[in-house]
């Protein structure tokens, strides 16, 4: 079994952290070996691992399911177009902005849902999700532009930009001091926070506070009576994660600026528990992994259409083409959630602990030294002998 | 008796407490005095273990007062708020954390004495954390578990495990312990060494109540005796009074050799 919480060592963590930025900052590199080297599907990696990355300091340490962290998407989503509306098309302001509102509104969900714990505490935070969207598809139209959706407009108000004599150019984009933020620049952007992001999520895993999450996971009872108060613990792991999401969401809205209330879905609250968990659960590595993965075969598979499935089998006789068109139509386009099903299945049913477990396999299958340095042992160097 | 309330670290004073119709304990009176070892024996089902649960807060009595520190455990204290008012307690089935180091099991209760219930710092590493790395290190050595403490705690035998847990209420150093049948289930080897281990905290003077089935773990280590017999309290004395006590021998020692 692997140890979630490590001591570490200073050297070490820092290589792993140097490694992770080489391997963020080359993505356009090695995107374009495995055809993802355009920076809408490389900002989607971003986006929604730093969402992943945040959700598993809540579900993976704690152990707290929560099917709700949409909402502080949808809510960062929202503030961030507000921003631009209200203030400037400037990210910086949009992206505070994003990140305080995101960890207000969960400040209140957390401190309601976590009165509960189990099936009770998921339960509750999927009905203030469902009840969110659904303010903000109907009640909340004047904030969030129902239907439609909350897109920034040609003669909003944008008091700083009007001060400063910034005018709106072509279609609004967000700006960071003069560098619009489309193509790699917004890439370029969305990885920076990933780093960002990436880099507190490895100080929590290597700090007591993240001892004591895991501690709370592991035996809630005994953390009581040890004298700890679990939910003081339990609600920052929330705000925490609430954060994350709603910079991912900021994120979202600053490379394509609109929000819509669909955002906040259920649907979208479900992805990132499939992230986590196909990824790796509690790992350093996994939401991350897990994100880049399904988004990835969610770009191959929804693109797929009828066209595209007849021309794969036009080499065969036209009635086995027919069959087969038949058979894999469901899983492609529209029906690519389907495939996601089964590919979530068969990695958790051969591996439960998710990607990073097969990944750990190979190493011990091929490089027995490599492997070595996973163990546990290995992994506690430096602070503890 | 002649000794100022002062004197007495715990106070019970006529707790009782009924499960549906079953009165598992019934107007207890009980003071444990400081730096003393109190043991509280009597057969399966007698309450024990129930009493212990009201000095936590895992239960509250239907009437009467526990007083520890001048405050009333019964009214409406927090577990947590219990402990850190200084009352640790080993339980009767073992209470660790397994997904976490034994260093680490030692660490989390060293972190709740130092820093209190709550404490938020996630900047802070782990590894910069010497002074508590440090204590948990030397007192695993103490108990000889230094050897293998970065390993899973729940890989460990029931045996290590109560030690463990036994390990992280030392760290505490609590104004008062509880242990809950602190050897059940261990091998002679491993009793004789927490007995010894036990003898060693009671020359710290650290107030210790303890639940115990084994005769010759309670007349080597207990100060003061109480036997429990369905819920009541049907003796009390030093280890030569109550071995010479012939409702306890009747009720409970029986045939037991002392
Ligand atoms: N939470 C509970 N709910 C119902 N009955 C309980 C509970 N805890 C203990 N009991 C009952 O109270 C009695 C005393 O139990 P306990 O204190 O565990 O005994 P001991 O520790 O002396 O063996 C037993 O009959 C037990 O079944
Ligand atoms: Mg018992």
């Amino acid at each position: 079994m692997h140890q979630i919480i490590t001591p570490s060592s200073r050297g070490k963590d820092l290589s792993i952290l140097l490694i992770f930025i080489a391997v963020v900052l080359t993505a356009p590199l090695w995107g374009s070996l495995i055809g993802a080297g355009y920076p809408d599907l490389l900002q989607k990696f971003a986006i929604f691992g730093l969402f992943a990355i945040g959700y598993n300091l809540l579900f993976g340490l704690t152990g707290y399911l929560s099917f709700g962290h949409a909402a502080f998407l949808g809510v960062g989503s929202y503030v961030t177009v507000w921003s631009f509306k209200l203030l400037s098309m400037n990210v910086i302001p949009a992206v505070m902005f994003a990140v305080v509102f995101s960890g207000i509104f969960a400040l209140v969900i957390g401190f309601l849902s976590l009165r509960r714990s189990g099936i009770y505490f998921s339960i509750l935070t999927l009905a203030f999700a469902q009840m969110s969207y659904n303010l903000a598809y109907s009640v909340l139209t004047p904030i969030t532009n129902g239907e439609t959706g909350l897109r920034v407009l040609r003669d909003d108000p944008r008091v700083i930009d009007n001060a400063l004599g910034v005018t709106l150019e072509g279609s609004p984009l967000g700006d960071l001091f003069g560098i619009t933020l489309t193509g790699y620049a917004g890439f370029y952007f969305c990885a920076a926070m990933l780093i960002l992001g990436f880099w507190l999520s490895l100080k929590i895993f290597r700090s007591p506070f993240g001892m004591k999450l895991v501690a709370i996971k592991s035996n809630q009872t005994r953390m009581e009576y040890t004298g700890f108060n679990p939910r003081p613990y339990l609600l920052s792991a929330f705000v925490i994660s609430g954060m994350y999401a709603g910079l991912a969401g900021s994120l979202m809205a600053i490379t394509d600026p609109l929000a819509g209330a669909e955002r906040m879905q259920w649907t979208a609250s479900g992805e990132v528990v499939l992230m986590t968990i196909l990824g790796g659960l509690g790992t350093l590595f996994g939401p991350i992994l897990g994100a880049a993965t399904i988004k990835y075969f969610e770009n191959i598979f929804s693109a797929i259409n009828l066209q595209v499935l007849e021309n794969t089998f036009a080499f065969m006789p036209e009635w086995l083409g027919g069959i087969m068109v038949t058979i894999t139509r469901p899983f492609v386009g529209e029906g690519w959630h389907l495939t996601l099903g089964v590919l979530f299945m068969l990695i958790i049913i051969f591996m439960p602990g998710g990607l990073i477990e097969g990944f750990r396999r190979l190493s011990r299958l091929f490089g027995g030294k490599k492997a070595a340095s996973e163990t546990p042992a290995a992994e506690s160097e430096g602070g503890v002998k | 008796m002649s000794n100022g309330d002062n004197d007495f670290v715990l106070s019970i004073r006529g707790v009782n407490k009924t499960f549906g119709g079953l009165q598992a304990l019934s107007d207890i009176n009980l003071n444990i005095e400081k730096g003393k070892v109190h043991a509280i024996i009597g057969p399966n089902g007698a309450g024990k273990s129930t009493l212990l649960n009201t000095c936590i807060g895992l239960l509250t009595p239907d009437s009467g007062s526990i007083t520890f520190g001048g405050k009333d455990l019964t009214k409406s204290m927090t577990p947590h708020a219990i402990n850190q008012a200084g009352i640790s307690r080993v339980f009767q089935t073992p209470q660790i954390f397994p997904e976490l180091s034994i260093l680490q099991n030692v660490m989390i209760p060293a972190f709740a004495k130092r820093d209190g219930a709550f404490s938020f710092n996630p900047l802070k590493a782990l590894r910069e954390e010497e002074g508590i790395l440090n204590e948990a290190t030397t007192l695993l050595d103490d108990l000889g578990m230094g050897e293998g403490a970065h390993h899973h705690a729940g890989n460990l035998s029931r045996g290590n495990k109560r030690r463990l847990e036994l390990a992280m209420c030392l760290i505490q150093h609590p104004k008062l312990l509880l242990l809950d049948e602190p050897t059940a289930g261990m091998a002679r080897h491993d009793t004789n060494r927490t007995i010894e281990l036990l003898k060693k905290i009671k020359e710290s003077g650290m107030t210790k109540v303890i639940i115990e089935h084994d005769m010759h773990v309670v007349f080597s280590l207990a100060d003061r005796i109480s036997v429990l017999a369905q819920g009541a309290i049907i003796a009390e004395g030093t280890p030569d009074e109550i071995k010479g006590h012939p409702k306890v021998r009747e009720a409970y020692l029986g045939s037991a050799e002392i």
